[in-house]
């Protein structure tokens, strides 16, 4: 608790900058959307018949001229890729702040065991990505009813629980890796981050690749598909759920061990 | 019971040799040096007490607890102070203090309180603002306010000003006649051999010689300096003979007379006797072990 607690605080104006900075882009992207659709009719089908450039980004599926079309590719781009960063930095800096800051010692020479500060960092992590999401998901809603626009609350929640359950993965992901390293986190984060983006981009260009689909956490977050069926693809989830816990598990183990310098 | 107790304790950073085979006891109540040269060895073996790092093999335990089996408990009746002391950025020192006390979960504010005045420290200032010997004081405060039974101390006084070194090692004393064991790692001789009882010497990972203090620092090694000397004065037990610009200086452990004696038919401007340090004391253990 004591270590929940710390993190929480060391951590709160980070937090508040990203929750702000992504609620307010993804309400400013929402409320000038009946101002966007006025223009859209013609360059709706335009989006849609880019060829590959639609299908990368899943525009193809999407109808732009819809608010829930729109809403899926504009979701995508901002909290999608704005969330993965976000999970990634909090993610690959928990652990290795502390050796990279020097107060590892500090923290590790008190009575408390490797594995409850492992417990505790990583509930602080979840704890602040479910309230970025909250926050978000609040602002969404609130600009929905501004617009009045011509949404499916179902789906959208849908859209928002699967772009949470990726800034998991990724933070899963990196929290693992974090246990490995010493410094030089963010860049491995960001990476990371990065890279899963654009295998999801590479497995919707070509068939070849689709199976890269299975491994990027961007595979079960595509608005296009999330929309158009209305459910997240389990055979993408899945593979990401297992990441998850492997991630988790790997953080654990290898902090148990750790030789802290 | 011995306070600590290794057994062939070695540690490998890779190929890198951090200790070899260090069998080290200290009993419990002792107020005890760990001597060494920087690179030598005290910090990795303070840091394997601590559970910090795991040994390449040998054991190591704690207040008759195995390090590897009961570090938390370990923990909870240790005092650590670092050599280099580090705090998390933004926090003020009284957070820092509580936060420490909450992860002991002991409420420690009235031994902090009467620390912090002996050591003249600010509890408002944030750790940014404190200087290296006010952020070690800090360090001290967390090591010193939970009343542990164990007190480790890498380097305590670097960076601290006389004054406060000797406050600081008057509250150790006090503690230590209170019945709790002290284990001080340091490369100034003087500071162990005015406080600690008994010390150990380390060099290149390896524990040279345990003995009580008395005997360690008074080796009656002298280092001797003729400045202007045109020759070596006749002396049978010199050692390390060196010339240093205009100067001569040597190693002597004979008698004094003697070496008043051969001083004055010597010819030289000015001269210094001084005890050697720490190195050459190294030095003397060396010659020692391999005659």
């Amino acid at each position: 608790m004591t270590i929940l607690l710390h993190e929480l605080k060391r951590n709160r104006l980070s937090l508040l900058v990203w929750t702000v900075a992504l609620a307010f882009m993804l309400g400013v992207c929402i409320v000038i959307y009946p101002e966007m659709s006025e223009q859209m009719g013609e360059i709706s089908d335009m989006f849609a018949n880019m060829g590959a450039f639609s299908d990368a980004f899943g525009m193809d599926q999407l109808n732009f001229g819809e608010f829930m079309g729109y809403f899926g590719v504009e979701c995508g781009n901002t909290l999608g890729l704005g969330g993965a960063f976000f999970a990634a930095i909090l993610g690959i800096s928990a652990l290795s702040k502390e050796e990279r800051d020097h107060t590892a010692e500090f923290l590790l020479t008190h009575p408390i065991s490797r594995d409850r500060i492992v417990w505790g960092k990583l509930l602080a992590v979840i704890l602040q990505i479910f309230a970025l999401n909250l926050a978000v998901a609040a602002v969404t809603t609130a600009g929905v009813l501004a617009i009045d626009a011509n949404a499916d609350a179902g789906k959208m929640a849908l859209l928002l629980l699967a772009y949470f359950i990726m800034q998991i993965e990724i933070a899963a992901i990196t929290f693992g890796i974090s246990a490995f390293i010493r410094r030089g986190g963010l860049a491995v984060g960001f990476g990371l981050a990065v890279g899963f983006y654009f295998m999801n981009l590479i497995a919707n260009l070509t068939d070849d690749l689709a199976f890269l689909k299975y491994m990027t956490p961007f595979g079960y977050t595509d608005g296009g598909s999330i929309i158009e069926s209305g459910s997240i693809e389990i055979k993408y989830l899945v593979p990401g759920l297992v990441f998850t816990v492997l991630g988790m598990v790997a953080a654990f183990w290898q902090y148990r061990k750790k030789d802290i310098s | 019971m011995d306070a600590i107790k290794t057994n062939s304790l070695t540690k490998y950073y890779g190929k890198v040799r951090g200790i070899a085979d260090v069998d080290l006891a200290v009993a419990e109540g002792d107020f005890f040096g760990f001597i060494g040269p920087n690179g030598a060895g005290k910090s990795t073996t303070i840091r394997i007490l601590l559970g910090l790092i795991s040994p390449t093999s040998g054991s190591a335990h704690v207040l008759g607890m195995d390090v590897s089996q009961r570090r938390t408990e370990i923990l909870s009746e240790v005092g650590y102070l670092p050599s280099e002391t580090n705090f998390y950025h933004g926090m003020r020192v009284s957070e820092i203090l509580t936060l420490s006390a909450k992860l002991h979960k002991k409420d420690c504010k009235q031994e902090a309180s009467t620390l912090c005045e002996r050591l003249s420290l600010d509890t408002t200032r944030k750790i940014e603002e404190l200087s290296f010997g006010n952020r070690k004081k800090v360090g001290i405060v967390c090591a010193l306010q939970h009343k542990p039974r164990l007190y480790i101390l890498d380097e305590p006084t670097s960076g601290l000003d006389p004054l406060m070194q000797k406050e600081f090692y008057t509250i150790l004393q006090e503690r230590n006649e209170a019945g709790a064991t002290v284990f001080l790692s340091s490369h100034v001789l003087s500071e162990v051999g005015r406080y600690c009882k008994r010390a150990a010497v380390i060099r290149e990972g390896r524990l040279l010689v345990t003995d009580m203090v008395d005997r360690l620092s008074h080796t009656g090694i002298k280092r001797v300096t003729l400045r202007g000397a045109t020759a070596m004065p006749a002396l049978e037990s010199a050692r390390d003979i060196k010339i240093e610009q205009d100067a001569l200086t040597f190693l002597y452990g004979g008698g004094t007379k003697e070496l008043l004696a051969a001083l004055s038919n010597a010819d030289f401007e000015d001269f210094t006797v001084t005890d050697p340090d720490l190195e050459e004391v190294f030095m003397h253990y060396y010659t020692k072990e391999d005659a």
